[in-house]
């Protein structure tokens, strides 16, 4: 990442210290079984890597191993590679048989059922080029966390394998609507183990991470009109955070947590205020004639990106965090809205219009063109995943609002798991769960 | 078609109905056509009982004359209406809803204790924020005029549903602008 040139939308240069044997796969990979894993486009190198079966994972509710295959696979960046059953991490690994076998890398574990009902997860992943072991863990858990151990598995092994951070055990908040129905659901990152935080007759929108994820800002329209909520996910407890006269929404929080930057219409257009995360009087950011809305604070909190149609149709602006003097940055198009800001605080994500399309930009917030990464016309809201190699977004498939995730080239697609409903308004939640 | 004795019957009985509605629709005359109406509900029902398929006429005159005559009177029919639609990109309100405002203003202003939420309304197209923030626009657009009608500032609220509560499903024109507008909610 930080090797690459400017003018160049990031991608995914990772180490290639150890595995220069993987070679470009031309075809996508077929789906795991349990997964409906819908993958278009291949990064133009894939390591191959083994993930053996654990041993006894077939008496634990989650099948441990192939969670963690099939979130490998999702990432575009490796190929599986079959690996026979009966193995464990007490093993005696044949490097030179698995290296015959084509792998670059080898996971193999195991799942024990403790006597207070817990479970004990034990795995160790072979570097089968060097022919040495690269980490061995154990995780014990709850069975209700199986399913997380398994991404931090996942994210181990991606992190030693690509020498960045994996996401797999982060989550996605997003929005469904089935009929009149509205729910607000928290799902693992690759759209499995899917809760409820919300349901609503009403409509939901904006969703919001706290910085530490352990809480949710959102719309809800449950008065009959749009009022600012925050939910602490565990407990449920929910408070109002800004009903003021008008319309309250867009909520984004400040990266120390102690502020959410909003949209109110109190003072009648649409204008962007600060309020701190426990409530009170909000401070008015933006004094303009027209609309300003969807504020995103940049990583380091000094600045804030935002909508306004001050010189016409929606584009995007920025601004200091305590308000001042706004500087144009979207100029192609004539309406430009949803700014994203990558973590890293590298690249800008947004929606432009195209004659009647809506497509997803990524530009390079250094310099260089903004790039569309879709060949879709119905884009959405993007958000990005805390690693920063990754978007998540709304788009249209066969007349249904879809959860997809690329990678920030566009290069690598994959589709969350459909429940039939319409799925919309993702966010991509922290690290550190 | 093989058309029995029952079913030229019921024709007949659909006929005679139909008849009744047309001599009863005297559109200024409200209480009048109210009561001939429950008439023809009667006389219909009495029908269900005596031949199948009055079910039929029974909502092909009743029913329908009955919304028709709601928009009858000349001020019961302006309070009734209660949405205004705007153009493409537009936050103008029209001289076209200009006299149902100004039934409505009237209301408020003979009561200062009644309420009132105006709830703007965009079509499907663009972002749910942007749209949130343009319905808004077009709230306090009717919200303007109708303080500048005489009513008080206190008495109105100006809201915005974007375009998550759509009036017409639908991609073409027909659709959008059904759904760019601002209803009017007593509070």
């Amino acid at each position: 990442m930080k090797s690459s040139p400017r003018n160049e939308l990031p991608h995914a240069p990772w180490p290639r210290r150890r595995f220069v044997g993987a070679l470009a796969a031309s075809a996508a990979l077929p789906a795991a079984a349990q997964f409906r894993v819908e993958i278009t486009g291949i990064g133009g190198t894939q390591i191959p890597v083994a993930v053996a079966a654990f041993r006894d994972e077939t008496r634990a509710p989650v099948p441990v191993a192939e969670v963690v295959r099939a979130d490998l696979q999702r990432s575009g960046l490796f190929r599986i590679v079959d690996a026979p059953a009966g193995l464990d991490e007490s093993s005696r690994i044949n490097i030179a048989e698995w290296r015959g076998r084509g792998a670059d890398a080898l996971a193999v574990g195991s799942v024990m059922r403790l006597a207070d009902g817990r479970y004990d997860v034990r795995f160790k992943l072979w570097d089968l080029v060097k022919g040495e072991e690269l980490l061995g863990q154990s995780h014990v858990a709850l069975p209700a966390d199986l399913r997380l151990v398994a991404h931090r598995i996942a994210d181990s092994i991606y992190q030693n394998l690509t020498g960045e951070r994996g996401v797999f055990a982060t989550r996605i908040a997003y929005v469904t609507k089935a009929g009149s129905r509205f729910q607000l659901h928290i799902t693992d990152a690759d759209g499995e183990g899917g809760q409820i935080a919300l349901a609503s007759p009403d409509p939901i929108i904006s969703p919001a991470w706290s910085p530490n994820g352990r809480e949710l800002a959102y719309v809800s329209f449950e008065s009959q009109k749009a009022v600012v909520w925050v939910q602490d996910v565990l407990s449920g407890q929910r408070r109002m955070l800004a009903n003021f006269r008008g319309s309250n929404s867009a909520p984004a929080w400040s990266p120390d947590s102690r502020d959410l930057a909003l949209t109110l219409s109190r003072d009648a257009v649409a204008q962007i205020y600060l309020m701190s995360r426990d409530g009170g009087a909000p401070r008015r950011l933006t004094q303009s004639q027209a609309i300003d809305t969807e504020p995103a604070f940049t990583p380091d909190g000094r600045q804030i990106y935002f909508v306004s149609d001050r010189g016409g149709g929606p584009q995007i602006y920025r601004m200091p965090a305590s308000g001042g003097n706004a500087e144009r940055v979207s100029f192609s198009g004539s309406y430009n809205i949803s700014p994203a800001i990558s973590p890293d605080g590298r690249a800008l994500a947004y929606i432009t219009r195209q004659g009647g399309a809506f497509k997803l930009m990524v530009q390079e917030l250094a310099g260089g063109a903004p790039v569309a990464i879709t060949d879709t016309s119905d884009d959405e809201s993007p958000s990005f995943a805390p690693n920063s190699r990754l978007l998540v977004y709304t788009s249209r498939a066969a007349g249904r609002d879809v959860l997809m995730t690329s990678t920030l080239d566009g290069r690598i697609k994959s589709r969350l798991l459909t429940t039939g409903a319409d799925m919309r308004e993702p966010a991509w939640g922290p690290f550190g769960r | 078609m093989n058309p029995s004795y029952r079913t030229l019957g019921t024709a007949a009985l659909t006929l005679t109905l139909l008849l009744a509605g047309c001599s009863s629709t005297k559109l200024d005359e409200a209480p009048v056509e109210n009561r001939d109406l429950s008439g023809s509900a009667a006389a219909a029902g009495a029908g269900a009982a005596g031949g199948a398929g009055t079910g039929t006429a029974q909502s092909g005159v009743t029913t329908v004359d009955l919304s028709k005559s709601g928009s009858g009177g000349a001020a019961t029919g302006l309070l009734a209406q209660r949405v205004v639609y705007f153009d493409f990109d537009s936050f103008v309100v029209k001289d076209d809803f200009r006299p149902m405002l100004e039934a409505h203003a009237k209301v408020l202003s003979a009561n200062r204790s009644k309420r009132m939420a105006l709830e703007g309304h965009t079509d499907e197209r663009g972002g749910r924020e942007y749209n949130l923030a343009l319905g808004q626009k077009r709230a306090e657009a009717v919200l303007r005029t109708m303080v500048l009608l005489g009513v008080q500032d206190g008495q109105l609220e100006a809201v915005s549903f974007g375009e998550e509560r759509l009036a017409m499903q639908g991609s073409d024109e027909a659709a959008h602008a059904k759904n760019r507008r601002v209803e009017l909610r007593d509070k």
